[in-house]
C-alpha cells in the first residue's frame, strides 16, 4: 500500500501532537508544587501567607519546561 | 479543527479571534498599519491612565471606589517588589508597576466578547520580556562590574561539578526570555481557544446546555488566569532583578 501526500508534513503534525505529551509533565510538576503548599500550609498556617510568592515563582520554574514542548510543538507546525 | 463537527450554520475556526487585520480598508499589514492589534493595545493604554489619573484625582482620605483600585494594585505591587527585588529593588518599582498594570488590563480587556487579546501574540509578550531581560542583564552588569558572572560559577557546589553547572545556568540564563514571554502568549492563546471550540459546539442542539454551561465555567477559569498570568510575569521579573542586584544570594 503506497502512502499518499507529504510525508515530512504528516510527521511534523505527528511529532507535534507527540510534544503535548510534555505538557502531562508539567500538570504533574505544577500539581507537585500546589500540593506541597497546602500540606505545608496546613500544618503551619501562620507561615503559609508568606509563601504564596515563592509557591507562584516554584508554578512558573515547573511550568517553563510545559511551555517548551508548546515550544516544539509550535516549531512542528509553522517552522519546520 | 474541533469546529467541523459543530459548525452548521456558524463554522468559525477557533484560531481565527487571533488574526490581525487592518482597520481602515483591507490590503497588506505594513509596519505602521492600523490595525486590530493597535486598537487594542490603545485602549489598554487608556484604561490604566484611565485608572490612574481619574482614580487617584480626588486623593481622599475615604477613597472612593476607583481611588481604592487604584491604591490596592500599587500597594499590592508595592509590597511584592519589596518582599522579592529587596530595599533596593524598589527604584526600579515603576517599571514592574507598569508591566503589571498593562498586562492586566490587556489580558481583562482581551476577555470581553469580541475584543481582541493582544497579549496572545507572542510578538507583543516577547518584546516585553526582552525589554526585561536586557534591562535586568545591563543593571547586573552596572552594579557588579563582572563579579556578575558569579551567578554562573556557584560556589556552594563541589568544584568538579561547577562547569556542569555553569554550563546549566548559561543556558536556563539566556533561555528566560523564551519561558518568559511564551508562559503569557500560550496562556492567554490556549484559554480563548478552549472558549472558542466550546463555542462551536454549542451550535449543536443536543449538547449545547452542557457546552454553554462549560463555556461559563471556563470563562470563570480564565478571569482568574489573567490575573495570575500578570503576576507571574511581574513576580519573574522581581525575581530576575533580585539576580541582578544580588547576585551573591
Amino acid at each position: 500500500m503506497a502512502i499518499e501526500g507529504d510525508l515530512v508534513q504528516m510527521g511534523a503534525y505527528v511529532g507535534a501532537g507527540l510534544a503535548c505529551t510534555g505538557m502531562g509533565g508539567a500538570a504533574v510538576g505544577v500539581g507537585h508544587v500546589v500540593g506541597n503548599y497546602l500540606s505545608g500550609a496546613l500544618r503551619n498556617p501562620a507561615a503559609a501567607a508568606g509563601q504564596t510568592a515563592t509557591m507562584f515563582i516554584g508554578i512558573a520554574f515547573a511550568e517553563a519546561l510545559g511551555i517548551f514542548s508548546f515550544l516544539v510543538a509550535l516549531l512542528l507546525m509553522f517552522a519546520v | 479543527m474541533a469546529t467541523e463537527e459543530g459548525g452548521t450554520q456558524l463554522n468559525i475556526h477557533p484560531m481565527d479571534q487571533f488574526i490581525i487585520k487592518p482597520l481602515f480598508g483591507g490590503g497588506e499589514v505594513g509596519m505602521f498599519t492600523i490595525t486590530n492589534a493597535t486598537l487594542w493595545l490603545g485602549l489598554a493604554v487608556l484604561a490604566v491612565i484611565a485608572l490612574m489619573v481619574f482614580g487617584t484625582r480626588g486623593r481622599a482620605i475615604v477613597p472612593s471606589r476607583s481611588q481604592s483600585i487604584a491604591e490596592v494594585i500599587y500597594g499590592f505591587v508595592y509590597k511584592m517588589v519589596e518582599d522579592i527585588a529587596g530595599k533596593d529593588g524598589l527604584k526600579y518599582f515603576p517599571y514592574i508597576f507598569t508591566l503589571f498594570i498593562f498586562i492586566l488590563v490587556a489580558n481583562v480587556i482581551g476577555l470581553l466578547p469580541k475584543s481582541f487579546t493582544t497579549t496572545s501574540h507572542i510578538a507583543v509578550t516577547a518584546t516585553m520580556a526582552m525589554a526585561v531581560f536586557l534591562a535586568v542583564t545591563i543593571i547586573g552588569f552596572v552594579k557588579n562590574g563582572m563579579s556578575f558572572l558569579g551567578i554562573f560559577w556557584i560556589k556552594a557546589a563541589p568544584l568538579p561539578l561547577r562547569p556542569i553547572l555553569a554550563l546549566i545556568e548559561v543556558i536556563s540564563y539566556f533561555v528566560r526570555p523564551v519561558s518568559h514571554s511564551i508562559r503569557l502568549a500560550g496562556n492567554m492563546m490556549a484559554g480563548h481557544a478552549v472558549i472558542k471550540v466550546f463555542a462551536g459546539f454549542a451550535v449543536v442542539t443536543l449538547i449545547s446546555p452542557a457546552a454553554i454551561g462549560a463555556i461559563v465555567a471556563i470563562y470563570a477559569l480564565e478571569s482568574l488566569v489573567v490575573c495570575i498570568q500578570a503576576y507571574v510575569f511581574a513576580i519573574l521579573t522581581c525575581v530576575y532583578l533580585k539576580d541582578a542586584l544580588h547576585p551573591h544570594h
